[in-house]
């Protein structure tokens, strides 16, 4: 079971994305694409679920095959998607649901779940994040730290095969940051694989197994967390000790 | 102000007013739904259409959509029952054990005016308050269909569910800004001699003489009707906004 990504070219317009990404990698790791901001890392992610969908290139997730030649079937996607979760960066939960509507609008709908089944996998899941006490209110009451777990918790909800996480620090303060980092690396145990963009360097140590270092859409180093001590390549060496 | 009975034809009329009104408001609502959901049709001659139909209706005055209706509606009668029905259409619909024969047949074509008030009034108001759904829908940050659409929930169902709650608070301004203008408009059915408000108080100062009395009687009830139903929109606009309002829920 391989995560597996060949010549990947992507486009917005006229500008170029992403070139020739070819990547694979075993599922349960946890993969940290690392890079300043424009380096493609977040086009990247949202190939995973094909949020973004490549000019050219091919993806093999799980058993799921893409050749983008042709534009993927809407259901060939949506299958996709039910292995591929993803928290993004602004969370995009929906504020006028309570946190548990949230968790379990999707499971209901699309896992055909009853709304107690739904229920009480929402609180277990909560309960496993601290947060099982919100479960009645409105998103907006929250705190950002509290907001992201709700948001990794509606992800969970569909019991994915890989959870993509765009940023997921971006907008917290540093001891979140870490409570963040410990809900990854709990998760992390539990055999989900996890991809993750961020640019933070502390946190991307924090959390890594895998290091994808991406510069102006290449990759320009990967390789495993001790990359962090041993840089080969002069631009990931320069980004680090910024 | 000597004869408080000529008061009565005036409380009719008002009804009369109320009734075009309201019923053209939720007519008007559910149709504006239509338009913007064809205006935003992925099959392109449907959302052309739609749109060049709503940029002529908005590009007419309201008195000649009323008047329109009024005459072209028994027209429109007479070319369904001639053309269409050949003089009357028999329709035989099979069954499982029997079949049902239906003889279908335009005999009247005397039209109610009160019905194509109705009709032109929510038409009217249907093609301004489409624009403010579109407003309303773009208002909507692309995040909240992008959530819904990675953890597949269908179309319809991100729409009913996740999409027009929010519409709402955006739309509920413009809304009721639209209704306020289509309850002075109802004023436009006098002309195709509905017995509202206007035409009524006409009738009553030819009795009476009493121009500036009546006239300020009925700007009272225009006035009176106006600031009740904003009050109304008050509560709904904070209804829209629930989510973000503190909260008393206790905590388990």
């Amino acid at each position: 079971m391989n995560i597996e990504l060949n010549h990947i070219n992507c486009f917005y317009g006229s500008h170029q994305a992403l070139y020739d990404i070819s990547i694979t990698y075993p599922l349960g790791e946890t993969i940290v694409l690392l890079g300043p901001s424009g380096a493609g890392k977040s086009s990247l992610l949202k190939v995973f679920n094909l949020l973004e969908i490549p000019t050219s290139g091919e993806m093999t997730i799980a058993d799921l095959h893409f050749d983008f030649q042709q534009k993927p079937s809407e259901k060939l996607v949506s299958i996709l998607r039910r292995d591929v979760g993803i928290v993004f960066q602004n969370y995009n939960l929906w504020p006028h649901l309570t946190v548990l509507d949230n968790l379990i609008e999707a499971p209901c709908q699309v896992l055909r779940l009853s709304k107690s089944e739904a229920s009480d996998k929402a609180y277990k899941i909560l309960q496993r994040l601290k947060i099982a006490n919100m479960a009645n209110r409105y998103p907006l009451h929250l705190s950002g730290g509290q907001q992201q777990r709700v948001a990794i918790a509606r992800a969970l909800m569909m019991e994915p095969k890989i959870l993509l996480f765009d940023e997921p620090t971006a907008a917290l303060d540093p001891e979140i940051t870490s409570q963040v980092a410990e809900i990854i690396n709990e998760l992390s145990n539990t055999g989900i694989t996890q991809i993750i963009v961020t640019h933070e360097v502390d946190f991307a140590k924090k959390v890594a197994s895998q290091v994808i270092y991406m510069e102006k859409g290449k990759i320009i180093e990967q390789g495993d967390k001790t990359c962090f001590i041993h840089p080969l390549s002069k631009q990931f060496q320069a980004y680090l000790s910024h | 102000m000597q004869d408080w009975h000529t008061l009565l034809p005036l409380l009719n009329a008002t009804k009369i007013t109320l009734l075009i009104a309201i019923c053209a408001l939720f007519a008007g609502l559910i149709l504006s739904f239509i338009i913007t959901i064809l205006e935003s049709w992925r099959f392109k001659p449907v959302s052309w259409f739609v749109s060049i139909c709503v940029i002529t209706i908005r590009a007419l005055p309201e008195m000649l959509i009323v008047i329109a209706i009024y005459n072209g509606l028994p027209l429109m009668l007479i070319f369904i029952n001639d053309t269409l029905f050949n003089g009357g259409m028999d329709l035989t619909i099979p069954l499982y054990f029997t079949e049902l024969s239906l003889h279908l047949e335009v005999t009247d074509y005397n039209v109610n005016p009160i019905l194509c008030g109705i009709i032109a009034l929510s038409i009217l108001y249907a093609v301004y308050a489409s624009q403010t759904l579109r407003g309303a829908l773009k208002a909507i940050p692309a995040g909240q269909k992008q959530a819904a659409q990675v953890l597949g929930l269908s179309k319809s169902r991100t729409f009913i569910r996740i999409i027009i709650p929010q519409m709402w608070r955006y739309a509920l301004p413009g809304l009721g800004n639209q209704w306020l203008v289509l309850l002075k408009d109802t004023a436009l059915v006098s002309l195709i001699a509905v017995n509202d408000i206007m035409l009524q108080t006409r009738s009553i100062i030819a009795n009476t003489r009493e121009p500036f009395t009546w006239y300020l009687i009925a700007a009272t009830v225009y006035l009176i009707i106006s600031l009740l139903s904003q009050r109304v929109l008050q509560y709904f606009e904070t209804r829209s906004l629930y989510f973000e309002q503190p909260q008393t829920v206790s905590e388990k």
